[in-house]
């Protein structure tokens, strides 16, 4: 734990050769997203009655689940288990999860053929369906995120509300506001905050409960009643090597120092809960015998293999070594298997495992599909550049830090 | 039917129970229309009497306000070189396979929703725009439906169908059994029209009775089953054939109703909200623990 550490806002351009080309490809996104209002999803996308479901459920919303993961398993360590030596990745975490979450949400918006009515789960309930757990633990879940991201509005703009031009005389409501809002939720955080753990819990395994009802149109190599446990189990894996992940790439961009200490005890304890996955993963497999699907050659056991051996037997390994822990290079690369790994996973289940009864060809995503995917996922990217350059979520040491303005107003009240 | 009284018996159990604890079951249980009536209907089609004139085809289209050719377009073959399914535009269509036995009667098969007696639609709709009716039709509520094309993911049979071309309104379309029409006392468009009586609507209890009469009659003539009796937990729909079912294309599924595992798993994450609650006070006990511990600690 380092007592110096502060979050502020990070000090950068916002423009780099990197921010310009990631700005084109969501740019090429967009242009793709309104073939899509403006000419139906067949117009963008390669979904027919075969394929219901494409690369847009898979990646946006599924794998985007999935790694936001970071969000609720760091809560956990951090408020419930009451680990203060792990605070400077919490922040960073909750971002993640929060903008992750938010582009789930788009990508259901988008995919959904009546976008119009994507409110209508709130009022229209089926308690036997999985999809809707899933929707309204989604939809409370992101309401929880955004709460607990407030504390960083209030201790950003509390005595520097600065509205412009003739907004100025809404200074001092604001301001009031966010003062009553920093008290109110100093004291009420830890509901949202265990509230967050448990949602997160219950629609991670929800969307393993997803494809079970598609039954035998599903490969045994994937179709297992033990779905929610394996998606759910996948998901705390994801957790912190998403977090390592994610640390690295901030760090990188905008050349801060690494905090090596923090990110390799993170590391350490990935292997056993990547272990843990890995036991159910193969203990239900010998018991459902599915192995045998292995000795097949096709689509389906390529992709099981270098899913599980790629993506969660050789990081398992490598996180299992102090000498990759120490290591940045390894460190990462450990860690974007996992999260490699998951993403194949998600996709294997709602993509590769999917064989229609009545096949006419094949499924793979169209360029508009992997158009929109992209430039969501660089949206996602360039609006976390902008949230930690505006709000404090990445700490730095405290003489680098911002005068403490907040500090002294708030002592004053 | 035994399922049926032992579910009935269920049934009410749970509601006297319910109701003995200050709570009736309808509060209780958040979910679409889905009633298996012991009276329900069902159709008997008898692909070996089938002649493919496809006249049910241009009756489907012309009952659901569907864009139709003439029918005496209809009498057209060729369509059977290829295998077709029901679309957007279409809610039936026939298809045609070799008759191994006798290659100048080749089998025809009419293709539309099964009306499941244990739908997925109706388990897995989002909203519950699915229902299953009374008399046993399933049918998709326009107003509710947001479009995510999750039926589509669930239905065993492959059958509902989506309007991927309309950037507004997209409907999802599949057979809904004529329901207008039976309402006001008709038979189904394609029952009607049937020039040969290859199908038969009536209670699905009798047509059981009536397809197992035919096939202890002309025991040569069908394969020694009915498609749609047992399968995913039975079908108001079922088939008659004279040849192996997988040679028609129609998909190997088992005795188990396809939402059955789905909405175990479901109801047992969420058995009356008691397991997301005990993980709540759980994870409150830790986190309270795991700060004194800490106070003390300092």
């Amino acid at each position: 734990m380092h007592p110096n550490m502060k979050p502020t806002p990070i000090k950068a351009k916002f423009f780099t050769p990197g921010v310009f080309v990631l700005c084109l490809l969501a740019l090429n996104g967009l242009v793709f997203l309104a073939g899509r209002f403006f000419f139906g999803l067949g117009s963008v996308t390669n979904l027919n009655d075969q394929y219901p479901w494409g690369l847009w459920i898979a990646v946006d919303v599924a794998a985007g689940v999935a790694l936001a993961a970071g969000g609720f398993t760091t809560a956990a360590l951090g408020h419930i288990l009451h680990r203060e030596d792990f605070h400077v990745i919490l922040r960073p975490a909750l971002l993640t999860a929060m903008l992750g979450y938010t582009f789930v949400a788009i990508g259901v918006f988008v995919d959904i053929g009546r976008w119009y009515f994507i409110w209508h789960p709130l009022i229209m309930w089926n308690g036997s369906s999985a999809l809707f757990e899933v929707g309204i633990c989604v939809m409370i879940y992101m309401t929880v995120l955004y709460i607990e991201f407030l504390p960083l509005v209030t201790e950003r703009f509390i005595g520097k509300v600065n509205l412009p031009g003739a907004l100025r005389f809404l200074n001092r409501p604001v301001d009031t506001l966010l003062r009553l809002l920093d008290r109110g939720l100093g004291k009420t955080m830890f509901v949202f905050i265990i509230a967050g753990v448990v949602l997160s819990t219950l629609h991670q395994s929800s969307l393993g409960t997803l494809m079970v009802i598609a039954g035998p149109k599903m490969h045994p190599l994937w179709q297992t009643p033990v779905l929610p446990l394996l998606f759910l189990l996948s998901a705390i894996s994801v957790g912190f090597p998403m977090v390592i992940f994610e640390s690295m790439l901030a760090s990188r961009s905008f050349g801060l120092k690494l905090e090596m200490d923090v990110l390799s005890k993170l590391g350490s304890s990935v292997a056993p809960i990547l272990g843990v996955y890995l036991a159910f993963k193969l203990g239900d497999m010998f018991i459902r015998e599915t192995f045998l699907y292995l000795q097949e050659l096709n689509t389906a056991s390529v992709m099981w293999t270098v899913e599980v051996v790629l993506g969660v037997i050789v990081p398992l390994r490598m996180f299992l070594s102090r000498a990759v822990l120490r290591s940045p290079v390894l460190l990462f690369t450990a860690s974007a298997l996992v999260i490699l790994g998951v993403a194949l996973n998600r996709i294997n289940n709602f993509v590769v495992a999917y064989t229609p009864p009545y096949e006419f060809g094949s499924y793979f995503p169209s360029i508009g599909e992997l158009s929109v995917t992209i430039g969501f996922t660089s949206l996602l990217v360039l609006m976390y550049r902008a949230y930690v350059m505006i709000f404090p979520v990445i700490s730095l040491p405290d003489s680098a830090s911002a005068p403490k303005t907040k500090y002294a107003i708030r002592g004053g009240k | 039917m035994k399922a049926q009284n032992r579910r009935a018996f269920l049934k009410t159990a749970a509601a006297v129970g319910t109701a003995a604890a200050g709570l009736s079951t309808s509060t209780a249980k958040a979910g679409p229309k889905n009633i298996l009536a012991p009276d329900r209907m069902g159709v008997l089609v008898d692909t070996t009497v089938c002649v493919g004139c496809r006249n049910c085809e241009w009756a489907c289209k012309t009952a659901h306000g569907l864009p139709a050719e003439p029918l005496e377009t209809y009498s057209d073959r060729s369509v059977f070189n290829e295998m077709r399914r029901p679309n957007e535009a279409a809610l039936t269509v026939v298809n045609e396979y070799v008759n191994p036995k006798n290659r100048d009667l080749p089998f025809n098969v009419k293709v539309q929703c099964m009306h499941c007696d244990h739908p997925a639609c109706v388990s897995a709709c989002i909203v519950g725009a699915f229902t299953k009716e009374e008399n046993g039709s399933v049918i998709w509520d326009t107003d509710k439906c947001i479009g995510c094309r999750y039926c589509m993911a669930a239905c065993p049979f492959q059958i509902p169908a989506f309007e991927y071309l309309k950037p507004l309104d997209p409907q999802i379309r599949k057979c809904d059994f004529c329901i207008e029409r039976t309402a006001k006392g008709q038979l189904p468009a394609c029952v009607e029209i049937c020039p040969v009586e290859a199908l038969t609507y009536g209670p699905r209890e009798e047509l059981v009775q009536l397809a197992r009469q035919r096939l202890k009659t002309y025991p040569d003539r069908y394969v020694n089953r009915i498609y749609g009796e047992y399968e995913v937990g039975g079908t108001s729909w079922m088939y008659m054939a004279g040849t192996e079912f997988a040679d028609l294309q129609f998909p190997k599924l088992g005795p188990t109703p396809a939402p059955g595992v789905s909405e175990a798993i479901q109801h047992g994450i969420f058995a009356y909200f008691i397991p997301p609650v005990a993980l709540y006070a759980i994870l409150g006990a830790i986190m309270w623990m795991t700060k004194n511990s800490k106070e003390e600690g300092l």
